[in-house]
């Protein structure tokens, strides 16, 4: 769980979404909607994006789980934090652990090529702020300082 | 006075606990000892509940209560003019889809959705009257926020027969639901006849004074802490049904109980933007002059409550014509009681004016924008007064530049991308400036920093950030010096986060605080040291106060699938001064997204027999995602207002919400010639011949 060995007892049917924020108080990840259908739960495990809500607890046993409170390092933001909070890319910000998780997962699959293809992409992240122009514009930022 | 007329495009001040998952929001505060709540809401829009069978539910290891109208306990639930009508369990009647029937506790969350799916509700249903078109139960409502619901300049059906020119139509536009990304939570504990709520609201010393009343408590018993807000749009306003049945079900059990509503649950008793059908009429000369303009609005409210969707409001002030008619008539039906949503009746409202508008313009072959300039109001019509500013020409005229409007070739179906038809379509913004009682502390620490303390909101509309901006500005300190406090009744209060008005009634107190401390600081004073203004509620007096802006839409539209995709939208606004041109320009570019949703998407469907909502999830009601919105900006066109308020503000969070839906659906015309008036413009509206 972020880089560290966390052990938890939880029933079968705990979800890993409630796992995360009933059991090991990472509230960072939210609950929109609980039905796979909004995006506000996503996060990555072994690398790649998972709707937290559809996936139970004990289905992930030893994988590694990366959410919104282990993607700075120390003080220093990720370069996508750091994009969001220039391009405000969030108004409430309650979606945006999962955008920046999603992006950050398209930017390491190389699926960041033009913003017709950010906005196709991140549309599984709603945002109901409207705050979708300056998500498009925090991706690209990053996208063309590292590449 | 010493402020830019545009605020610096500072970072917000909770950008980074927001980006690192740090802000706590409701449902996110862990406290000790806390249970589950989970609500069981009914499944027949109108009759009675037979029975409640919970045994099962009881049985389960870890259930602590099942409360009915069986066992609740007896509670203050009817509202009155500033609260709505609550579903609190106190009798067998139900009323409208969803509406909270039973409330189960657990010790963990899994347990209390499982209980709360075995508890066996049996009804005895009556047939529900499910559209507004089939109820029969009609009325005019006296008044509307204050305003009379209904107005009459003139003579409009004699102007109106006599025009050279007539559109008679009607729109009508469909039952929304906000859908914040964050369901509404509640946390309650009781200590004694004390009453602690964390709650997702956007008005702390509502739902202070409301459970008060529930409860019959003393006010100053319940402490409401609210430090963020994962969106609210208008649906957080309203003190709901959870709200009590949380503290209530604390109560019963002896604990602190946490309820958060599932996303079906988001479609019940928490509002929504009633259904409208509105029939406009304009009469014209042959160059467009308006004589006369009939607006009558018919909308849905609830069986037990009223909620009157202000469409016709907009239609009084707009455009100069010196015979008008605007009427409202509600219907009830067995529905839950509606509420304001973004922008509430500008939006339904600027959607059937501006589309009129649109069809007078053809129909006198003129252009659309030099249509509204003919109509420009110097002063406000309805009342005479003079506008404290306005700035709607150079809204226009910058809109126009932006989106290119002198590329429109004004005939329909007239311009293609290959195979796919181009549309271009603008429509007149407009919202009240308001501004209501608002209190504020600005204290200067010894060491020189400084605290902004109000009971406000930040419902992501920057409230953190603004404040801070403000104070920074007028002691003459760096920002990083000063921070705001808000969200806990035990700061000085401020109004509900509500109609634009927030920015220009706690930015008053802010600035009238910090001023005085300011000038005690200058006299010699030494900190620590606080100042506290109490600003008082101001609605217009001598001046007729409005925002304006003018939107701009391109569509292209597939002529074989009728799929409409939005490729730019350009919207210019003039609301005054602008304190933080980031954070203003984010909430216009987000209003214009409520326009695509409300334009193209959103609409949620009632079965006509049953009542019941089929499509309660974000599967089945579609909200704008990344790939709807193409390219968009928003322009601040600088306003100076000495008369609006001592800042001079007048609010930006709606404006971008209106005329947005109109300026699409005239491009939908202008790309295809077809006329929807019925939101929203799905595939099939357009294919039919």
């Amino acid at each position: 769980m972020n880089g560290e060995a966390r052990e938890l007892c939880v029933e079968p049917r705990v979800t890993l979404l409630d796992a995360l924020r009933e059991h090991l108080d990472l509230t960072g990840t939210k609950k929109g909607c609980d039905q796979g259908t909004c995006g506000a739960c996503t996060v990555l495990v072994d690398g790649r994006r998972v709707l937290s809500c559809l996936t139970l607890a004990v289905m992930h046993a030893g994988a590694s789980v990366t959410t919104i409170e282990g993607v700075a390092r120390g003080d220093a933001l990720h370069p996508v934090q750091d994009a969001f909070v220039e391009h405000d890319a969030f108004q409430c910000g309650y979606c945006t652990p999962g955008q920046i998780l999603c992006a950050i997962a398209l930017l390491q699959e190389g699926r960041t090529l033009d913003d017709a293809a950010i906005r196709e992409q991140m549309s599984g992240n709603l945002c109901r702020c409207g705050a979708y122009e300056n998500i498009v514009a925090a991706v690209r930022a990053v996208a063309e300082r590292t590449t | 006075m010493n402020l830019p007329l545009v605020g610096a495009a500072v970072d917000r001040a909770d950008g980074r606990v927001k980006v690192t998952g740090a802000a706590r929001y409701t449902a996110d505060v862990a406290l000790p000892n806390a249970a589950y709540a989970v609500m069981v809401t009914s499944e027949i829009a109108r009759g009675r509940i037979a029975s409640v069978d919970a045994v099962r539910a009881r049985s389960l290891q870890g259930v602590l209560a099942v409360l009915s109208y069986e066992n609740a306990p007896r509670v203050r639930a009817e509202g009155n003019d500033n609260a709505f009508a609550l579903s609190l369990l106190q009798d067998d009647r139900v009323r409208y889809d969803r509406e909270p029937v039973a409330v189960v506790v657990g010790e963990s969350l899994e347990r209390a959705h499982h209980a709360a799916s075995l508890v066996r509700i049996a009804y005895e249903a009556q047939a529900p009257v499910t559209s507004i078109e089939t109820s029969t139960d009609r009325y005019a409502p006296e008044e509307i926020f204050g305003h009379p619901a209904s107005v009459t300049r003139g003579d409009p059906e004699a102007a109106l027969s006599a025009a050279a020119i007539q559109v008679r139509r009607v729109y009508s536009t469909p039952v929304e639901h906000h859908n914040p990304m964050e369901p509404h939570a509640t946390i309650a504990s009781w200590d004694g006849d004390r009453l602690t709520v964390y709650d997702a609201t956007q008005g702390i010393t509502n739902v202070r004074k409301r459970l008060a009343a529930i409860f019959e408590i003393p006010v100053e018993n319940v402490r409401v802490i609210s430090s963020f807000l994962g969106g609210g749009f208008g649906g957080k306003g309203g003190v709901w049904s959870h709200v009590a049945l949380a503290a209530m079900a604390a109560r019963v059990v002896g604990r602190t109980v946490k309820l958060v509503l599932t996303r079906p649950q988001m479609f019940g008793s928490v509002g929504y933007r009633p259904r409208t059908i509105q029939a406009i009429a304009l009469g014209a000369d042959r160059d467009g002059r308006l004589s006369a303009i009939a607006h009558d609005v018919l909308s849905q409210t609830s069986v037990f409550d009223e909620f009157v969707e202000s469409s016709g409001l907009v239609t009084k002030m707009l455009y100069a014509a010196p015979n008008v008619r605007t009427t409202h008539t509600l219907a009830r039906v067995n529905a839950a009681t509606p509420t304001y949503m973004r922008a509430p009746g500008e939006a339904s409202g600027t959607f059937a004016l501006e589309s009129a508008m649109d069809e007078l313009a053809y129909a006198a072959g003129i252009d659309s924008i030099e249509l509204r300039l003919r109509n420009y109001a110097q002063t406000d019509p309805d009342d005479g007064k003079e506008f404290s500013s306005k700035h709607l020409r150079e809204c226009y005229a910058l809109g126009a530049e932006k989106i290119g409007w002198s590329e429109r070739d004004v005939r329909p179906r007239s311009m293609r991308n290959g195979r796919l038809l181009l549309g271009m379509g603008m429509a007149t913004a407009t919202y009240p400036a308001n501004r209501v009682s608002a209190s504020a502390v600005v204290r200067m620490e010894a060491d020189g920093s400084v605290v902004v303390r109000s009971g406000t909101q930040d419902l992501g509309t920057g409230s953190y950030t603004v404040y801070a901006q403000l104070a920074a500005t007028i002691l003459e300190l760096p920002l990083e010096r000063v921070r705001m406090e808000l969200g806990d009744t035990d700061l000085p209060p401020a109004p509900l986060s509500a109609g634009s008005w927030t920015a220009a009634s706690v930015g008053s107190a802010v600035y009238e605080a910090a001023s005085a401390l300011r000038d005690r600081l200058r006299k010699g004073e030494k900190a620590p040291l606080e100042a506290r203004a109490d600003a008082k509620a101001a609605w217009g007096g001598r001046y007729s106060t409005h925002a304006f802006g003018a939107q701009f839409a391109r569509v292209e539209v597939d002529p074989d699938l009728g799929e409409v995709r939005v490729r730019a939208m350009i919207g210019a606004f003039a609301a005054g001064r602008i304190l933080n041109r980031k954070t203003a320009r984010s909430q216009y570019l987000g209003g214009m997204v409520f326009g695509i949703g409300m334009a193209l998407h959103e609409e949620t469907r009632f079965d006509a027999s049953t009542g019941r909502i089929v499509n309660a999830n974000l599967a089945g009601y579609l909200v704008p995602v990344n790939a709807d919105v193409g390219s968009m900006e928003a322009y601040i066109v600088e306003e100076e207002d000495a008369h609006v308020n001592p800042i001079g503000v007048k609010g930006v969070g709606e404006l971008g919400a209106t005329g947005s839906a109109a300026a699409i659906a005239t491009a939908v015309f202008h790309a295809t010639g077809v006329r929807v008036r019925d939101l929203p413009i799905t595939p099939e509206k357009l294919l039919q011949p």
